[in-house]
């Protein structure tokens, strides 16, 4: 029963993760090429539209100097984010066990 | 138009991310929205060095779901409407612990990204904390405490984290609204806009990241039960 419950779990969870990828590629596979812009950098444009004239009163302390290296550093806080994530868990499952 | 384009054509790296980025908040905006974070900070703080005092136990949840903010809402996803975005992962701290602990948790994410990233910004925190670090937990843990005894568990989290993730787009929406309204449609048209740039863009994020919380409950339910039931959640399907 446990081994049919457990089968049955991994194999929810599988086709979840599954679906989920989907829905992160379709766009790509619809679009192929497409930029897909930040929604912050549309929302700059439509402000202009509204032909208010704004312009940022105040500018980032420090920014990345390129794509590269804004890519380096999202990937850097996911890579931290997720390695806390695993020893939270861990540390979780070790009390649960123990 | 010119002077936007200017502005950003310096770095090299024009974000492509979903908060309110820096500046573009008019200063009372900004300010306004500070005002309406600060209490749920204190409040938060104050929550949190309690936890930690007197249930050391719950360090580890608490870390877990301050690292589960920080993971989602460094993956840009791309949407079907062409844009792209990030999920928040605060539906799941804003179950387990509430909106005011999740504040604090969101602050510091939304925080790191302004300073390491230029994403979001420092004159945007308040208004960013307020849809993202607040809106989304609370209406998270609003779905919880309201449906957790009519249905299934793991369809309430999917629908308090899906939930979190669509109101805080819905409220950054608004944020910009106020600040920005149409010249011709005011406050309506121009959150009509905003909404129709932030809000449908999330969707499938927003089912995404349902999802991923809904395997990690599953996951914390079978190795943490204990952990859950400390803080009030009863394990079942």
């Amino acid at each position: 029963m446990n081994s049919v419950a457990t089968r049955n779990r991994i194999l929810r969870t599988a086709g979840l993760l599954v679906f989920a990828a989907l829905l992160v590629a379709l766009p790509i596979m619809l679009r192929p090429g497409h930029s897909f812009t930040g929604t912050d950098d549309r929302a700059v444009e439509v402000i202009s539209q509204m032909g208010t004239g704004v312009q940022p009163w105040f500018h980032p302390l420090w920014e990345p100097g390129s794509d590269a290296v804004e890519s380096l550093l999202f990937g850097l806080q996911a890579a931290l984010g997720l390695a806390l994530l695993v020893v939270c868990f861990l540390g979780l499952r070790r009390r649960q066990q123990g | 138009m010119a002077g936007v384009r200017v502005a950003w054509a310096s770095a090299a790296a024009a974000p492509n991310a979903m908060h309110i980025m820096e500046g573009y908040l008019p200063p009372f905006w900004a300010a306004f929205w500070f005002v309406v974070a600060l209490p749920f900070w204190v409040v938060g703080f104050r929550r949190i060095s309690r936890l930690v005092a007197e249930h050391r136990e719950t360090r580890l949840l608490l870390g877990l779901c301050g690292a589960y903010a920080f993971v989602l809402s460094a993956l840009r996803m791309p949407s079907v409407t062409g844009s792209s975005s990030h999920p928040t992962g605060t539906g799941l701290g804003g179950v387990l612990f509430g909106p005011s602990v999740m504040s604090v948790l969101g602050s510091i994410v939304l925080l790191f990204q302004a300073l390491l990233l230029a994403h979001g910004g420092l004159t945007t925190l308040g208004a960013n904390s307020v849809s993202m670090a607040i809106a989304g937990p609370l209406l998270a843990w609003v779905v919880w405490r309201g449906l957790r005894n009519r249905m299934s568990q793991h369809v309430v989290m999917f629908l308090a984290a899906a939930g979190a993730d669509l109101v805080t787009y819905v409220v950054t929406s608004a944020e910009l609204a106020l600040a920005y309204p149409d010249p011709v449609a005011g406050f309506l048209g121009a959150f009509l806009k905003f909404a129709g740039i932030f809000a449908i863009t999330q969707v499938p994020l927003a089912i995404v990241e349902g999802i991923l919380t809904v395997i990690l409950y599953d996951a914390l339910q079978r190795n943490a039960a204990a952990d859950l039931a400390a803080l009030g959640m009863e394990t079942r399907a």
